[in-house]
């Protein structure tokens, strides 16, 4: 098996030209901070069904339960929460892969329910996806040059005709590939190529936005960090913003400039990334940042320790009221009679808590 | 840090003798392709308490090593030599009878996915009694009992009533109780845990490593923790050994690896990571991919990544980094490197 070597940067001479092979720079859009994405009480229940000719529905699944978020021109949001959350449920309803129970996405202002024809067709160019598993995301029949140019057959005014190659070419030099590769198959790249060739394929269709579902968490450690520095070039760039979903706290903090912690599908904290991390308000963000183990020696035992007990009760059927009260050691009763809004409650950022208090949890490194 | 070599555990040998001394170690797979080198000669020693991380990224060779002590490679087409001491055996020349009596009481071992270990057609009950039939001759009822019991020790709730249940019917972090209880069932003195908290979330994770702890401080068993994750090395062990294409190429105290680095690579890892605690600036991360084990760079595998290599005129006689191979070698005390220039590494990052 051959192993292309790559460095992480691309060559000097064909830098120039990729960047005006991929997205328009950051000064054709509209100006940074205008607001892109806005999520209203989304919802997204999976029915539950029993026997083989006559289904019946007995029940649902809710992976999202009332989602708030809002994503901005140039900035990347963080979306942390645990396996079966239903963060990936989000990622997919937010490129149009599932329809939603509930709620609504509106995208520069459009209710996404409501695009059809053009519109919708322009909404899925505009906002792209790049997936966990850069093993199964890729079609292992075709080359990494028609993986990154399928796009156009669809989008075919995005790139003429007879500029793909080069264009191809030009992507894959600009996220660090040899541009040689493009008659290459995926089997033939480690990890982090391929999750570069899955960045490409979401580049080369001009995206305003791009969904990137736990983008670094199948890499090793080393390789994560290139990937990462190259979502933020491609981010200054091109202007583009993020939806960084993770499972990561330190990955989503370090590319983050707002996160949403997310439990049992719907957001129970939100705020800047110095908002969640140093003076998180919610018992449950408290524990999942008590949790992560850090690679400082000088920060040993430092760490505020909160053990939760259990597990993550079935979304099929969610406590009553608080979401979190069954492993919460501040529940009362009032926590099983009301759900808790997501609202500021005096600690300076909204937290999904009737008992929300700021609480440094993550010691503070001094030097 | 050596806090739990002190603790007044409960203690079976000499203090001080090693449990475990692998010497040389070198596995490889000879394949119609080539010959894969997962493991070049890896030596290093286990003693009662004390938690060894070896710490790698994939494919350098830190499982392979690790099934290689537990004697569950397929041989051929692996090819296992150098020196396994359990108490002073050697593990690769004993019969297979007397390694399966090592195996279990002597050394066990719990895997990353404990889903696809457990049997799904039998009870986690009946698989972790499995363990009192096999070796003790314990009747149904009795190794039923124990089962209970261990999964009591294991902190699974309600064990009386889950000790029926499927594997399907527990969560990953339950599962992963289920093969812990398994791996300390006949009280081993070694407990190899191969990534055992990757699978699952941060919370359950701290659960699972909590429980590794503190089951290790009541029974004094060693443990040899493989992982990938700074954080996990960092919180759990006393000492690391760093892998890189098969080989060590850094050992000594976390307190002393993690604080000021001895070799370009895991300097490289530390730079790589970001940090929970700051924001932080730009990452540094370690240019280019992790080599293939059936092509291994010439001198020291790390040169073609390596930023500081030097390279024909600018390296020392005999220090040439493309072809000379770096000994592992006592670069401060307690301290091992495997890097021509580990000195000029050292103190670079010193807190």
């Amino acid at each position: 098996m051959s192993e292309p070597s790559e460095s992480s940067r691309p060559t000097g001479a064909t830098a120039a030209s990729a960047a005006s092979a991929a997205p328009d720079s950051a000064s054709a859009r509209g100006p940074l901070g205008e607001t892109l994405l806005e999520i209203r009480g989304l919802q997204k229940h999976f029915p539950l069904t029993q026997g083989v000719l006559f289904k019946r529905t007995i029940g649902h699944v809710r992976a999202v339960d009332g989602v708030n978020m809002t994503l901005r021109r140039g900035e990347t949001v963080g979306l942390v929460g645990e396996s079966g959350c239903g963060k990936s449920t989000v990622s997919k309803l937010l490129v149009a892969l599932e329809k939603p129970t509930g709620g609504s996405i509106l995208y520069k202002g459009k209710d996404l329910a409501a695009m059809s024809g053009r519109a919708l067709k322009e909404y899925r160019r505009e906002v792209q996806i790049i997936f966990q598993d850069p093993y199964s995301s890729l079609n292992p029949r075709m080359t990494v040059g028609d993986i990154v140019a399928e796009g156009w057959s669809v989008h075919s005014d995005v790139a003429p005709r007879k500029d793909r190659l080069k264009r191809t070419q030009e992507l894959l030099d600009r996220v660090g590939l040899n541009p040689d590769y493009v008659n290459r198959y995926p089997h033939q790249f480690s990890g982090g190529q391929r999750q570069r060739i899955g960045i490409a394929r979401a580049l080369a269709l001009r995206p305003e936005v791009i969904v990137c579902d736990e983008p670094v968490s199948a890499l090793d450690v080393s390789v994560q960090a290139q990937v990462v520095n190259l979502l933020e070039d491609l981010q200054d760039e091109f202007g583009l913003s993020y939806l960084f979903i993770a499972h990561d706290l330190s990955v989503v903090r370090h590319i983050s400039d707002r996160v949403s912690v997310m439990y049992l599908g719907s957001i129970v904290e939100e705020g800047t990334d110095e908002q969640v991390y140093a003076t998180p308000s919610h018992p449950y963000t408290q524990a999942l940042l008590s949790s992560v183990p850090l690679h400082e020696p000088h920060l040993r035992g430092q760490k505020d320790r909160i053990l939760l007990q259990g597990d993550v009760p079935s979304p099929a059927d969610p406590p009553s009221g608080c979401r979190f009260r069954t492993r919460c050691w501040k529940a009362q009763d009032i926590c099983a009679t009301e759900a808790p809004a997501l609202v500021d409650r005096g600690q300076g950022h909204p937290a999904a808590c009737h008992f929300a208090e700021a609480r440094a949890v993550v010691p503070v490194d001094v030097d | 840090m050596t806090q739990s070599q002190t603790d007044p555990a409960p203690r079976r040998a000499a203090p001080g003798a090693p449990l475990l001394q692998v010497e040389d170690l070198h596995v490889e797979f000879r394949q119609r392709s080539g010959v894969v080198n997962a493991v070049n000669g890896i030596s290093y020693s286990l003693a009662e308490g004390q938690t060894l991380a070896i710490l790698g990224e994939s494919g350098s060779g830190k499982s392979v090593s690790a099934q290689a002590i537990m004697g569950i490679l397929d041989v051929p087409p692996a090819v296992v030599s150098g020196a396994i001491r359990f108490e002073g055996r050697d593990m690769l020349t004993m019969s297979a009878e007397d390694q399966r009596q090592v195996r279990g009481p002597g050394i066990s071992m719990i895997f990353q996915d404990a889903l696809s270990s457990l049997n799904p057609v039998y009870s986690v009950g009946w698989q972790i009694g499995e363990m009192f039939r096999v070796h003790q001759g314990a009747s149904r009822k009795e190794a039923k009992k124990k089962a209970v019991e261990l999964m009591d020790r294991v902190r699974i709730p309600a064990a009386a009533k889950r000790v029926d249940d499927y594997p399907h019917q527990f969560s990953g972090g339950m599962r992963q109780r289920v093969m812990i209880a398994m791996a300390i069932a006949l009280d081993p003195r070694i407990l190899i845990a191969d990534e055992p908290t990757t699978a699952l979330d941060v919370t359950v994770q701290a659960q699972v490593m909590d429980l590794l702890k503190d089951l290790q401080r009541e029974t004094g068993m060693g443990l040899i923790l493989i992982t990938h994750d700074l954080g996990v090395v960092n919180e759990v062990a006393d000492d690391v050994a760093v892998m890189y294409a098969g080989r060590i190429v850094e050992r000594g105290t976390v307190d002393d690896v993690f604080t000021d680095a001895g070799h370009p690579y895991t300097e490289g890892l530390m730079n790589s990571v970001p940090q929970l605690e700051a924001k932080g600036g730009r990452l540094q991360p370690i240019v280019g991919q992790p080599p293939n084990l059936a092509a291994i760079p010439s001198g020291c595998p790390f040169h073609p990544r390596c930023a500081r290599r030097r390279l024909g005129a600018e390296a020392a006689p005999g220090r040439e980094c493309s072809t000379d191979v770096p000994p592992l070698r006592l670069v401060a005390p307690g301290r091992e490197a495997a890097c021509h220039y580990s000195e000029e590494v050292l103190g670079v990052r010193a807190v």
